[in-house]
């Protein structure tokens, strides 16, 4: 009787737990789905392979002249490789890493459908007056191609081979995108994890009316949020010690700061996002609008909170604020402690934001908390 | 709690959604070891009734005593005598029916051997270790009735408990709640569309409509109420004009 498993707080944390690792999605989105990512994002943004660049000529000249007969023109038949309508340049150089440039002569419109779908990066016009380099300064990928190719232009390809003495490649860890990925892709587990397995767990139950069957026992209620909760935390653990063991073993990923300052910092984040999806789970019963709701929380700070690319490039105004959301803080600390070596110190403000904010939510949510 | 004449007690007891007049002064009681049928049809105001009763909804207006007692002040107390099953409720897909037994088992702290007397009393014990989902429409209706059962309830409220279910399933469903009757110590609220199923389980039967009580009583009872009918549908007709099961 007093056995231990049939205590009601057992039974619904095994219960919730058997319905995650039950349903074979719910490993794939949540297990494989993360690693995955880790490894492909982890590869094409670690290994230096060989750059390509693609760029459209239109000549503007009236009369019937061929390619032949301009200063690009010849520039191309002197230094590229000539197939059907399209010259390749090969640059190389061993510390910045080989560069392929492709030009495709074309007419307008076909090198604006091709900029539009992103096949090229910039058009240039080779024209009575000299070229003429169209392209958005705001593309970090056409500003660079713009450089190059001026600079190939005017120089020759021999410029680019040069110089080569003043560069230091930074391969060291915690310097490579690698490693500004696996912390952010932590930080994004615990969110995902968080809205979708605790909040759409809770609507989809309203939904089916099974919240209200509970409610109509002796179940305390909070026995079955903190069972949600505790279930869902278990396997944030295994998701999140599963993804740092790949990114270990593959990329040789290493906490160069303080264990416990991280592991605090993942409690306080899991705390955070607890709260946070039971507060906006707290009233709907209709699965389409939870998802609205899950959604409206998450991709926002998906965009903005420097899982993937620093947030440094949004405008300084909105630097402020996106700091203090909770997946970049989240994100930032996880950061600091992989790479700059931070300990408890450095992160505490952080995880006692994160901790308030989760148990502030929670008792707010709990407040207006709908069981049918 | 055995002495008390009536186990539920529902005096002048009103209900509005909005503009929705669901329950309009309705008295209603039920003698221990009774079983009564709630009938009447959609919007009739039989699930918000019972939705008062369960303590799920609080009326406007009335009070409603449960061996005496009201939800405000007594609900945990209230929660051990009730058992209840839902219509539409629909427990863990990838728990099995054991799993989900024990689960509800542990809210009124009771333990496997129970577990086990319900799941023989609903004749289920071949489908323990089978997820929720792969059970049939009436293996789950008699898997929500074991629930329901787990606590030894003295009021059993079952809101059309066979809706949907072929006859056999429905007969089997009949049988289990049969047997209870037999043993005298539930009394049970059953809302149902099914005629058939009034007559064969129930002592007594109140038809409902537009929030209100039209006819109560035994099945001869309410028969022979306006000169004598045939059915419990020709004599709704007689009072309203339409079906008792639309």
């Amino acid at each position: 009787m007093n056995k231990i498993t049939n205590h009601q707080l057992y039974r619904l944390i095994t219960a919730h737990f058997a319905e995650i690792i039950r349903e074979p999605a719910v490993i794939f989105w949540g297990v494989v789905f993360p690693i995955l990512m880790a490894w492909g994002l982890g590869i094409a943004f670690t290994q230096k392979g060989e750059v390509h660049l693609k760029l459209a000529i239109v000549k503007v000249i009236a009369n019937q002249n061929t390619m032949g007969e301009t200063k690009l023109a010849g520039f191309m038949a002197a230094n590229g490789v000539k197939k059907d309508s399209s010259y390749t340049i090969d640059l190389k150089n061993e510390k910045l890493g080989n560069v392929s440039l492709a030009f495709f002569e074309t007419s307008w419109p076909n090198a604006y459908t091709m900029l539009k779908k992103g096949k090229v990066s910039m058009i240039i016009e080779d024209g009575p007056a000299g070229v003429k380099y169209h392209f958005d300064p705001a593309n970090a990928e056409a500003k660079s191609a713009y450089q190059l190719v001026s600079n190939l232009y005017e120089y020759g390809p021999t410029f680019y081979a040069a110089n080569q003495s003043g560069i230091e490649p930074l391969t060291m860890k915690g310097t490579r995108y690698v490693d500004f990925l696996i912390p952010g892709l932590l930080a994004m587990g615990i969110m995902m994890a968080c809205s979708w397995g605790i909040s759409y767990t809770i609507i989809d139950r309203r939904s089916k009316k099974l919240l209200r069957r509970m409610v109509a026992t002796p179940m305390k209620k909070s026995n079955f949020l903190l069972a949600l909760i505790t279930a869902r935390f278990s396997m944030n653990v295994a998701e999140a010690v599963l993804l740092f063991l790949f990114a270990w073993i593959y990329f040789g990923t290493k906490v160069q700061g303080s264990w416990p300052a991280l592991i605090v910092l993942f409690l306080a984040g899991n705390i955070a996002f607890s709260g946070i999806s039971i507060l906006i789970s707290s009233h709907t019963s209709n699965p389409e609008v939870g998802n609205g709701i899950i959604n409206a929380l998450v991709t926002p700070m998906m965009v903005v909170s420097g899982v993937f690319f620093s947030y440094h490039n949004f405008p300084d105004w909105t630097i402020p604020l996106i700091r203090y959301l909770p997946l970049t803080m989240i994100a930032d600390s996880f950061r600091s402690i992989f790479n700059e070596g931070a300990g408890f110190m450095d992160v505490w403000r952080e995880a006692l934001v994160l901790a308030s904010v989760g148990t502030i939510s929670f008792i707010l949510g709990l407040k207006i908390f709908k069981w049918y | 709690m055995t002495d008390l004449e009536y186990i539920v007690d529902v005096r002048h007891v009103k209900k509005s959604f909005k503009d929705v007049r669901a329950v309009k002064g309705v008295n209603l009681t039920i003698k221990p070891g009774e079983f009564l049928a709630l009938l009447g049809p959609n919007g009739a105001g039989k699930t918000t009734l019972v939705e008062m009763i369960e303590g799920i909804q609080h009326p406007d207006e009335g009070e409603i005593f449960i061996a005496g007692k009201q939800w405000k002040n007594h609900e945990h107390e209230l929660h051990q005598m009730i058992g209840l099953s839902l219509q539409e409720t629909r427990f863990m897909d990838k728990l099995t029916a054991y799993e989900t037994m024990r689960l509800f088992a542990s809210f009124y702290k009771l333990d496997t051997v129970r577990v086990d007397e319900v799941f023989k009393l609903i004749g289920l014990e071949e489908k323990k270790k089978a997820y929720v989902n792969n059970l049939s429409g009436g293996q789950r209706q008699r898997l929500a009735l074991g629930v329901a059962l787990l606590n030894k309830p003295k009021i059993l409220l079952l809101d059309e408990p066979t809706t949907g279910l072929d006859p056999n399933a429905r007969r089997e469903i009949w049988n289990i709640l049969l047997a209870l009757k037999k043993e005298q110590n539930t009394s049970l609220i059953l809302t149902s569309h099914y005629m058939e199923e009034a007559e064969f389980l129930c002592d007594r039967i109140v038809i409902m409509d537009q929030g209100s009580i039209l006819a109560e009583g035994t099945l001869q009872e309410i028969l022979t109420l306006g000169g004598g009918h045939r059915s419990l549908d020709e004599l709704f007709i007689s009072l309203t004009g339409r079906h008792l099961y639309e």
